[in-house]
């Protein structure tokens, strides 16, 4: 009978000492739409989660699932994590949206963070990065670089996030490069190297010689760099080790600082919902080496620009444009919004000269 | 719209491309079928022999090593798989299963620090002759050497499935394993044999994705072509020569619809995208209709005291 007392004090002791531990720590989940290695998107929303761990020590415990598809399995996973203790989830790609605000009904004292959507609720904060800015600067180097006057793009998924990179980037190379024609395949994939790398020798045996992804693997610059002759660009991730090879510079998306961030307003209580968009001048945005391919000229001219974006003197979008149908969407000097009706948020057509159909 | 932009012989030079990890993948799995085992980690296979031929081709500098050493990766985790399913006489679905997320990992593993890198290109097979006829030559005679391999796989499994008493064991043990044993066939053995022959030929499509397709290796590349070529079989009533068919649909129809995205052709673009997996099933459904069975036996546990 001691015995038995003996062990169940025991047991209950260590029960509290566990339970006292956990309360100390901060549990906070990823939820990954391709594996960690994929060297793009979700590698980058990894170093984002180490930095998080680095930061505050054993202070944070973070969870992570890799390869979650877009839909009910996602909202699987978010459950798990949320039954599993996790004060604070980050829900990392733009499918995760429904799902984020459904489960963050049934947990209301977990915190979400939803990427590049837009629907919050009192414990689900959205935020993104200003890709487009960069997009900018790729379509200004892709524009001076063509030899062929065909720039290839290899898109994702028919999203607003994706729409604004595509018109970015058309506009600003259509700047210096008037003769300069996009063509652009829809691959309906975030992941998937073989298809990736299909498309862009499509693309490369329809006379591309740069090639522009919203992808998240290397498998593009594989593609290129096989093929010869022709550039490519670092997609989420400065994707350096074919910086001998095609890759001529990168968006390189920066997370950790919002990471850290937020996970530090959970702890000390802070945390509100809000949607936060910020761009190549708060650091979420970061434009990797140019590297010695680029003639310096160029070179010079994209970091200038790189420069005004990061300032605010200059925005991606500034009038006079029109749509794709040619209707007026920015008078000269006008910027894009935003918000509301055809805001850059919501963003849903192409602007002129752009040859291609979105897909429904 | 430009067609003018697509070459023709380039475009079926990259259908043949996109087929074969199919088809190498598929080919396996039907053999494995045939003889009554369910292997759902055609996905942990490939992945497994694209890292493992990848890592050897780098490191020795051989492309063929890559291949043999592939087939070997494939074929020891579907040993793994033969081990629990005809030894422990573990539930086939489950352990097909968790050989995927186990491929999947162990070639996370093994493949840190070969981002990026180039592999030795595989040398192209020029066949005397038959390369130099116009427009076909280019496109069937021009190849790497697992097309070929691959071509006359399916051949061979055609072949012995159908003229040869190995064959017609194979599929006596795939309809009814019970009736084989009393026979005195080494059903176990069979199957394992099978198994691994499956688990070689999965090895070899993953490496075909990383040393050829795209070439490079980058963690989860298959990125489903595992399941697609397990359906594939199915979908093919377990024959051969439909497997090499849909294989070449459904590589091509996807080759082909992003060359149209490219063109600008003016069909809508989800029509496009979601075309090779339509076409394909609605062609193999109606060949289909002949009603060939699956094999009896299919993924039923064979106990051996029985």
């Amino acid at each position: 009978m001691k015995r038995r007392t003996l062990l169940a004090s025991a047991a209950l002791a260590m029960g509290l000492a566990s339970a006292g531990f956990a309360a100390d720590t901060t549990k906070v989940g990823f939820v990954y739409v391709g594996p960690v290695g994929d060297g793009g998107w979700t590698y980058e929303h990894n170093k984002g989660r180490l930095a998080v761990e680095e930061h505050f020590g054993d202070k944070v415990e973070t969870v992570f699932v890799e390869s979650v598809p877009e839909g009910p399995d996602a909202e699987r996973v978010m459950t798990q994590m949320a039954l599993e203790g996790a004060d604070l989830i980050f829900t990392t790609s733009f499918g995760y949206m429904d799902q984020t605000i459904n489960v963050a009904k049934k947990f209301p004292n977990v915190k979400f963070e939803h990427a590049t959507g837009y629907k919050q609720a009192d414990n689900v904060s959205v935020y993104s990065a200003r890709f487009y800015e960069g997009r900018a600067i790729q379509g200004h180097i892709a524009g001076k670089m063509t030899e062929s006057n065909v720039i290839g793009y290899i898109a994702s998924f028919p999203i607003p996030e994706v729409i604004r990179g595509i018109n970015s980037a058309y506009i600003h190379a259509k700047k210096v490069n008037p003769d300069v024609e996009f063509k652009i395949i829809w691959a309906y994939t975030w992941f998937d190297p073989a298809k990736e790398a299909d498309a862009a020798k499509a693309l490369i045996e329809q006379g591309a010689d740069v090639i522009l992804q919203h992808t998240d693997s290397t498998a593009p610059l594989a593609a290129a760099q096989e093929a010869g002759g022709v550039i490519g660009f670092g997609q989420a991730s400065d994707m350096a080790e074919y910086k001998d090879g095609p890759r001529v510079s990168s968006i390189i998306d920066d997370w950790a600082p919002y990471y850290i961030a937020r996970t530090q307003a959970v702890m000390d209580g802070s945390w509100e919902s809000k949607s936060t968009w910020d761009g190549i001048g708060a650091g979420m945005v970061g434009i990797g080496e140019i590297t010695d391919k680029v003639p310096a000229e160029v070179a010079a001219e994209a970091m200038e620009l790189k420069a005004k974006l990061a300032s605010g003197e200059y925005h991606a979008f500034t009038g006079p444009l029109n749509k794709q149908d040619g209707s007026v969407w920015l008078e000269a000097g006008q910027t894009a919004s935003d918000y509301g009706d055809d805001g850059l948020a919501g963003m849903s057509f192409y602007v002129e000269g752009i040859t291609a159909e979105i897909p429904n | 719209m430009d067609f003018s932009s697509i070459n023709p012989v380039l475009l079926l030079a990259s259908l043949i491309v996109a087929a074969t990890p199919l088809l190498l993948a598929a080919i396996g799995e039907l053999v494995v079928e045939k003889a009554g085992v369910l292997n759902l980690g055609v996905e942990g296979m490939m992945i497994t022999g694209a890292i493992c031929g990848f890592a050897i081709s780098v490191n020795t500098g051989s492309p063929v090593l890559g291949l043999v050493a592939a087939a070997l990766g494939g074929a020891a985790l579907s040993l793994l798989f033969a081990l629990l399913t005809q030894y422990a006489l573990a539930n086939q679905v489950a352990s097909g299963l968790a050989l995927t997320l186990f491929g999947l990992g162990l070639s996370a593993l093994i493949g840190q620090g070969y981002q990026g890198i180039k592999p030795p290109s595989f040398p192209r097979f020029d066949i005397p002759l038959l390369s130099d006829i116009p427009f076909i030559g280019p496109v069937l005679f021009t190849q790497d050497f697992i097309v070929y391999l691959a071509f006359f796989l399916t051949l061979g499994v055609w072949a012995m499935l159908k003229y040869s008493r190995a064959g017609l064991i194979l599929r006596a043990v795939g309809e009814s394993h019970d009736a084989a044993h009393a026979l005195g066939y080494k059903v176990v053995r069979i199957r394992v044999i099978a198994i691994l022959f499956g688990g070689a030929c999965a090895g070899m499509g993953g490496a075909y994705i990383s040393l050829i397709r795209v070439p490079q290796w980058t963690e989860g590349m298959t990125a489903g072509i595992g399941w697609i070529a397990l359906a594939l079989v199915v979908f093919a009533s377990w024959k051969p020569w439909r497997v090499l068919l849909g294989a070449c649909l459904f590589g091509g129809i996807n080759v082909l619809q992003l060359n149209l995205q490219a063109a600008g052709v003016a069909i809508p673009v989800e029509f496009l995208a979601m075309s090779p997996y339509v076409i394909t099933i609605i062609v193999l459904v109606i060949m289909s209709a002949d009603r060939s069975g699956a094999p009896a036996s299919l993924g039923k546990v064979f106990h051996a005291g029985n």
